[in-house]
């Protein structure tokens, strides 16, 4: 028997007053599991455990959650790379309202996300075929394009947890430069304009959480630089 | 875009070069000056004044004076616009944070004509 502790952060409104840790003891059979499916194990004991997910290949996104005190996906998460002293925290995203157990409402993420118009607006008639890039101009896109939304990123961002309806976050600002750099985009000046206030892209202090959480290993605080390297460009 | 009135140059990238810009200036004015310090162990009170005196010295301290106007309220508007909010602390942080940014104005107009007036001033 290989024994694991696990506390996971327990809350149903309808039931509960205040959140609490559920301690609970899973054996892992000595196998080097994902976090993903010690929540399996851990739902198996006690139904009622309430998370979100889908794939389980870190495709969808849908497993974002703080795993002794870091943001990942916990079905691409493996025990040996979390757990220290055979003892795993598993605590909701943090910054964002729980709706049960470790599910978080995502609106203000989402709404985020919007603002950042993250479609291609171009206003040319439209080709017979396709809008055709130059292999240079595509490889401007590798390391954005690849954001899963999972949030792990914005919800390690201290500046998005005090700001939450004005800060557009690492996530959202990753897409928005996504768009920026596309050279099929006509946007670029509106996108820009609509970026240049204190809040959307200047709560950025540079501290790099979100680079050191992101599950899919990229960058926004880069993406985030380039943006700021725009507008700089663009208004002096 | 989010709209602002308090920011100092309602502009976040206005706001950020100015941070930047400011940094600069007073980061080369302590050098400067605590260089002078540093070189002079044994300072009197002439010799310190009659370093300040100089104009280019005069004009030097009115910038940095100017930047520690400009840089502390891009800052401390910054500081009171993540923690004096109403998710924070609640119903009662709009009063709180305009009596805030009302105050550290205040000060800081306050500072920056005191601080011509040493300079300037007979």
């Amino acid at each position: 028997m290989s024994m694991l502790q696990v506390s996971v952060y327990r809350y149903n409104p309808e039931t509960d007053e205040k959140p609490w840790m559920q301690d609970i003891a899973v054996d892992t059979g000595g196998k080097d599991l994902m976090v993903l499916d010690v929540l399996e194990l851990l739902k198996a004991q006690d139904p009622s455990l309430t998370y979100r997910r889908s794939c389980r290949e870190g495709v969808c996104g849908s497993d974002g959650m703080n795993m002794n005190g870091k943001n990942g996906l916990g079905c691409i998460t493996p025990l040996s790379q979390t757990v220290k002293k055979d003892r795993l925290v598993l605590r909701p995203l943090p910054g964002l309202p729980v709706i049960r157990d470790l599910v978080v409402d995502m609106s203000m993420f989402y709404q985020q996300y919007e603002k950042v118009k993250p479609w291609l607006i171009n206003d040319q008639p439209a080709p017979a075929i396709e809008r055709l890039q130059t292999p240079e101009e595509r490889a401007k896109l590798d390391g954005l394009y690849e954001c899963v939304l999972c949030a792990c990123c914005s919800t390690a961002c201290p500046s998005f947890w005090w700001n939450p309806d004005r800060f557009i976050g690492p996530s959202g600002l990753l897409q928005s430069y996504r768009f920026l750099a596309d050279s099929r985009d006509t946007a670029t000046a509106e996108r820009l304009a609509d970026l240049d206030d204190p809040y959307s892209v200047f709560r950025c202090h540079g501290i790099q959480n979100c680079v050191q959480v992101c599950p899919k290993g990229l960058n926004p605080t880069q993406a985030i630089g380039h943006i700021r390297n725009m507008l700089l460009e663009r208004a002096t | 875009m989010v709209t602002t009135v308090t920011s100092f140059g309602r502009s976040g990238l206005y706001d950020w070069l100015l941070q930047r810009f400011t940094a600069v200036i007073l980061l080369t004015y302590t050098l400067c000056v605590g260089s002078f310090l540093l070189s002079h162990p044994h300072l009197d009170f002439a010799t310190w004044s009659g370093y300040m005196r100089t104009t280019p010295m005069k004009v030097f301290s009115l910038m940095a004076l100017l930047s520690m106007g400009a840089h502390a309220w891009i800052g401390l508007w910054s500081v009171s616009t993540d923690y004096l909010t109403v998710r924070m602390i609640g119903r009662k942080a709009n009063t709180i944070r305009i009596l805030f940014q009302g105050a550290y104005a205040l000060v800081l107009f306050a500072y920056v004509v005191w601080g011509v007036q040493i300079l300037w001033g007979n």
